[in-house]
């Protein structure tokens, strides 16, 4: 076993080395540029990019010409939130989104605050959920959409998308979902989901950085966008820009194994992340898993320690490679907002870790994570003056501390 | 992040680490900070009767910087006075452990810290100024 122990997956994948494999001709030899049509180089590389279309759409139950290619995820919200809004806005100025989604989808809505829309941001239950009566409710005809993600990037809480889709539905606004962390993890059928527009990105899902796609329904009803990159008129006039041909036959390779693989990777996932969650949770009885315990990502689990700052822990585990919901590991200075729109307190924020795990990890790798923040915890304890008085009997909550 | 190894150095080999006891006379305690800001700090000092600190020892809940911030201003205040303590700016803790300006406010906290310990030895001996007596 080698170190550091990769438990970040929700962050980024390591390529697959399928994917690279398919990858590597399209950078030297099959180099072409999809759009050229007066030569075979040209037709090659727009065959290899309706190959990898293909394979998307049949990730998500999609047509093949219901996939606009991006740069990402971010991209892709930023062309259905600001796209749909400004194609749509004789129709109406309302959009809405849940305070918990990615800033890939909250800033384009902030923007879109400032150019006259109105946006509701619905606020989540204790398990990161969004009330589906409440969205109901807050749809009116001047509705345009509804931005609501598969699953949550932090606590890894999956939304009920068949549910509000089919509210969408019914009530006749679009529904977008953000489903960067669900390809090979949770089942994704524009169909039967009722998804009108759905973000993904190739690098979470074992596909290399920098390329990701838009699905755009394109009829019951035909979803139209205004592009937000004026140029050549690629991706049926959606979104200009040369084809990143070599990310994008990566992108393809990486949803054909996902959607193969899933029905075997899934259960794997899950009996890792619960080893190691029950390992943990065992020695550490007070350690609390934040979000939906059932309803929730395979391969994730955001778990808080009391008494013990997150940063900290971090430092202690530097062989295992997480990420931490507390304001030391970000630019900000404030701990995770997904985490504190849970209703989860500073202090507990700033001390979870969020642990996601991928096709490559193995029990070892687990083991030897668990035992290590086990260990770090304890010794971080015996050194935490909030554990010495919770030990002592003292609450906590009624000390009057000196706030600086 | 990168850390000074001065930083991890006290974060991996603590000095001073424990409690003394809380109700004797010759004991000064500061708790600054608060859990909802990332850290709290206890800091004690054990002082002599010729006002020399004989002995020190800390609790930190927070980053590595605080944990490395409270380690060393323990070092600092064993064998040193109470008065030469109550000299100790955070800006010295911030050379010595090459903080970043991200991680200023740990030193902060540190310098805050001796100076409630030093407080409350001298409330406990009657050595504040009558003022400050009343206020506390």
């Amino acid at each position: 076993m080698n170190t550091p122990i990769y438990l970040d997956y929700s962050a980024t994948t390591p390529c697959d080395p399928r994917v690279v494999e398919r990858m590597v001709p399209y950078f030297t030899d099959t180099f072409g540029n999809a759009a050229s049509r007066s030569h075979s180089f040209g037709w090659t590389a727009e065959a290899a990019v309706e190959e990898a279309r293909s394979q998307v759409a049949q990730l998500i139950g999609a047509h093949p010409k219901e996939v606009l290619w991006t740069s990402g995820s971010t991209e892709a919200n930023n062309l259905a939130i600001k796209g749909v809004a400004q194609m749509y806005k004789q129709k109406g100025n309302h959009l809405i989104t849940a305070v918990t989604e990615h800033k890939a989808v909250l800033d384009p809505m902030k923007y879109l605050e400032t150019q006259g829309y109105e946006v509701t941001w619905l606020e989540v239950d204790d398990q990161g959920h969004v009330d589906l009566k409440q969205l109901e409710a807050a749809i009116t005809d001047k509705t345009i959409l509804v931005s609501l993600m598969a699953a949550n990037n932090e606590v890894g809480t999956a939304h009920p998308i068949e549910q509000i889709g089919a509210i969408c539905k019914a009530k006749g606004t679009l529904f977008h979902t953000d489903a960067t962390q669900a390809p090979g993890k949770l089942p994704l059928d524009v169909e039967a989901q009722h998804v009108d527009l759905m973000s993904l990105s190739a690098h979470k899902m074992y596909g290399p950085k920098g390329v990701g796609c838009l699905y755009v329904r394109r009829k019951n009803p035909r979803v139209r966008l205004t592009s937000q990159m004026d140029g050549g008129g690629h991706e049926r006039g959606m979104r200009s820009g040369t084809l990143n041909v070599t990310g994008i036959v990566g992108m393809g390779e990486a949803a054909r194994i996902s959607r193969e693989e899933m029905d075997t990777a899934v259960p794997k996932l899950i009996a890792l992340r619960d080893r190691l969650q029950d390992r943990i949770l065992k020695e550490l009885p007070d350690a609390v898993i934040n979000g939906d315990p059932e309803h929730r990502l395979p391969h994730l689990t955001n778990i808080s320690f009391p008494y013990v700052e997150g940063e900290s822990l971090l430092m202690g585990i530097k062989e295992v490679a997480v990420s931490s919901g507390s304001a030391c590991t970000s630019a900000s200075l404030e701990p995770s907002y997904v985490l504190k729109s849970l209703g989860l307190g500073d202090e507990l924020a700033h001390s979870s870790i969020r642990f996601s795990l991928g096709r490559f990890t193995t029990e070892e790798e687990v083991d030897f994570a668990a035992d290590r923040v086990i260990t770090e915890v304890k010794r971080l304890r015996e050194m935490s003056p909030l554990w010495e008085m919770v030990q002592e009997g003292v609450d906590l909550s009624q000390v009057k501390w000196t706030m600086h | 992040m990168a850390y000074s190894d001065k930083v991890l150095d006290h974060y991996q080999n603590p000095r001073n680490v424990g409690s003394l006891d809380k109700d004797a006379n010759d004991v000064g305690t500061g708790v600054v900070g608060a859990p909802e800001c990332g850290d709290v700090m206890k800091l004690q000092i054990k002082v002599d009767d010729g006002g020399k600190i004989v002995d020190a020892k800390f609790k930190t809940y927070g980053c590595g910087s605080a944990i490395a911030s409270s380690s060393l201003a323990t070092e600092w205040l064993k064998g040193t006075t109470v008065d030469a303590a109550a000299e100790i700016k955070n800006t010295q803790i911030v050379e010595e452990l090459s903080l970043p300006p991200v991680k200023i406010h740990c030193s902060v906290l540190a310098e805050d810290a001796i100076k409630a310990a030093i407080e409350d030895w001298k409330r406990k001996n009657g050595k504040l100024p009558a003022a400050e007596e009343a206020q506390s």
